[in-house]
């Protein structure tokens, strides 16, 4: 298998020699806080589902922390985007309170879509996530329609989705539609070089992401999805051309899930080797390391760290003692009235 | 000529729904391929191009799925988009998006949102289309919770359903069949909007119920015409949609007439025909003399005008059937 490559086209930010001033480490903080979030989100559903408390199957992101992130960064409250079944670090990068999304992964009444959903398939339109979908590449399409929206009446869209996704009649049709209308999309490929458990490389076909996007004329770009501060300063540029009218941007991001495809899969079939490369890039170490570069002390990371454990204990504990839908007075409807 | 002698043709009737609705709401907006400049393959959305911005009524891509995850996309952020999926038969292509995200998105969201969306195409056969072009896709979605289909029966009710699909807040199937495209009739009461979900009585009788949708809807009542000379008084119901499916009116026409026939272009197995008999016989078992299906033959649409004159009911075949079924039975 050829081996996952990680792009260098990102700048670094954080080094003074490329002449530019260092960024502000403020927002970066609140990022890192919430990269932790979603680490110790994945963990706690991961030990949950071990004890039956989560039930079916889920998907988690532990690992990709930093795209979702990164990207939610350069957004506005008001900005859409759409999530995959790998949606929990979507839901919680856009604004979904832990709570409601840990009481949805548990059925409970208080989940952010009632118990309906599951971890699959969470909407929070409150937060502008207009959906995570199961179906590969559904995100995609999502996010189109969102930008038809946002074209009229302002705002962008962004689609997370996998690199199974890019062999999906979503992708080619809607990139296409996105460009030639051009919505104002960012379109976000998670690529952690796995669909289900077949190596990204074997299925598809010229093995460049984003030279697909080229190809459609979309500007794409490469991106370190590990490196927080390259994924935000990559989106950013996406985002800012989405506002501008140019028309929608795509970003192939780098990265790697640390758990299995679902929680049937252990995941034997990636090479240990493989594995202990990515697990030294993790990307919370990454953007601790980079903050530190620009003068963050340890201690406020630390402080940070512990206050996302700290949210995430409380949101768990709230979601385990919230009551499960009674069927007796569940009173759905088949129809919007 | 008085208002009343006035004629609206079936095309028409779908443009002025749309033309009237964007002028009334502008979260409307229309899309599709060749809807646009061209103003559609049946000429059936001529001039929205031009009165209305290029962000409201545009021409797409060949595309399908894109074409539905974008509705749905604009859906539940606000808009209400009507688009055109050409031919029903393409209804393959973008079902993953109507049928897992637009259908299912108010209940498993828990009602945070709805989708307003409306996706017309023209269905149907007697055209010489063949099989990929001739199809009605209303009994794919049947089973779908969440999606409504609607199917008008004449250029009043094409723009009385149509408006009543685009303000309703859920995911519409609209079928428009191409045979009545150039049928005209009186236009509706003004500015008259059919909400979704209730049928309609075409023709009342006294012996026996038939009911179908769209271009059955005119085949069966010519049948009751020629039904009539051999002394048979049929009731014609007109189901408008499929889902939700109005039972009771078809039951209290029932409980008169004691016999019903549906009348579907379509196949008989997991068609609509014979899923409302079957409500019908489990609710009515007492009230029942005589139920039956006519359908098409179990295949795909043929081309040849003989052979697809002889799988399509008409007027003919259904008086003629009916002709036989009652006098075996009486």
């Amino acid at each position: 298998m050829a081996e996952p490559q990680i792009s260098t086209t990102a700048r670094p930010q954080s080094a003074p020699a490329d002449g530019k001033p260092a960024p502000d480490p403020a927002p970066y903080l609140a990022a890192y806080e919430r990269m932790v979030l979603i680490r110790e989100f994945e963990t706690e559903i991961h030990r949950l589902f071990l004890k039956g408390e989560v039930h079916g199957t889920t998907h988690l992101s532990a690992g990709q922390e930093a795209v979702p992130v990164g990207v939610c960064m350069a957004l506005e409250p008001e900005d859409y985007v759409a999530g995959t079944y790998r949606g929990h670090g979507h839901a919680l990068a856009k604004g979904t309170d832990p709570e409601a999304l840990a009481a949805e992964m548990l059925g409970r009444a208080t989940g952010v879509c009632g118990g309906r959903a599951g971890s699959m398939n969470v909407i929070d339109l409150e937060h502008g996530l207009v959906g995570c979908f199961g179906i590969v590449g559904g995100s995609i399409a999502a996010a189109t329609g969102a930008a038809v929206t946002a074209r009229s009446r302002g705002g962008v869209a962004v689609a997370f989705f996998g690199d199974g996704a890019v062999n999906q009649g979503y992708f080619h049709e809607c990139l296409n539609f996105a460009e030639v209308l051009k919505l104002p999309a960012v379109f976000v490929c998670e690529n952690n070089f796995y669909g289900e458990f077949t190596p990204m490389q074997q299925v598809t076909a010229g093995r460049d992401i984003a030279a697909r996007g080229a190809a459609f004329g979309v500007p794409s770009e490469v991106v370190d999805g590990n490196d927080l501060l390259a994924v935000h300063e990559a989106a950013r540029g996406g985002v800012e051309r989405a506002r501008s009218g140019a028309g929608p941007t795509l970003l192939e991001c780098h990265t790697y899930r640390h758990y299995g495809h679902s929680k049937s899969d252990p995941a034997a079939y990636r090479p240990k080797d493989e594995v202990d490369r990515w697990l030294a890039r993790d990307p919370l170490d990454i953007v601790r390391d980079r903050l530190a570069k620009l003068g963050v002390e340890e201690s406020d990371l630390d402080a940070a760290a512990d206050r996302a454990q700290e949210q995430m204990r409380r949101a768990s504990e709230a979601a385990l003692a919230a009551p499960y839908p009674n069927p007796e007075v569940e009173r759905a409807t088949e129809f919007a009235p | 000529m008085s208002a009343a002698e006035v004629k609206l043709e079936f095309r028409t009737a779908i443009r002025d729904a749309i033309a009237e609705e964007m002028e009334r709401d502008e979260s409307v907006i229309f899309f599709g391929e060749d809807v646009a400049a061209a103003g559609g393959v049946f000429k059936a959305t001529p001039e929205l191009h031009g009165r209305f911005s290029e962000d409201r009524v545009f021409d797409t891509p060949i595309s399908e799925l894109a074409l539905a995850g974008a509705a749905f996309g604009a859906a539940v952020t606000g808009m209400r988009p009507v688009f055109e999926i050409m031919f029903g038969d393409f209804m393959a292509l973008p079902m993953d998006s109507l049928v897992n995200q637009a259908a299912k998105f108010w209940y498993i969201s828990n009602e945070q949102g709805s989708v307003p969306l409306v996706v017309r195409s023209a269905v149907g056969g007697g055209g010489r289309f063949g099989a990929m072009h001739s199809q009605i896709h209303g009994t794919w979605f049947q089973g779908i919770p969440g999606v409504k289909i609607a199917a008008p029966s004449t250029p009043a009710e094409a723009k009385g359903l149509l408006k009543g699909a685009i303000r309703d807040d859920n995911p519409v199937i609209f079928l428009e069949h191409k045979r009545l495209y150039s049928v005209k009739g009186p236009p509706p009461e003004n500015g008259q909007v059919v909400p979704l979900g209730k049928a309609r009585v075409a023709r009342e009788g006294a012996d026996l119920t038939i009911v179908s949708i769209a271009k059955g809807v005119a085949d069966s009542l010519a049948a009751a015409e020629l039904l009539a000379d051999d002394g048979i008084d049929a009731e014609v119901l007109d189901l408008r949609t499929l889902r939700p499916l109005d039972t009771e009116t078809v039951l209290e026409s029932v409980a008169k007439t004691n016999r019903i026939v549906a009348v579907e272009e379509g196949p008989r197995l997991g068609g609509w025909a014979a899923n409302l008999l079957g409500t019908v016989s489990a609710e009515a078992l007492h009230d029942l003399d005589d139920v039956w299906v006519i359908a098409t033959d179990e295949t795909p649409v043929p081309y040849s005008p003989p052979l697809e004159d002889a799988f399509i009911p008409s007027a003919e075949s259904i008086a003629a059937e009916l002709r036989d079924r009652l006098a075996s039975s009486s």
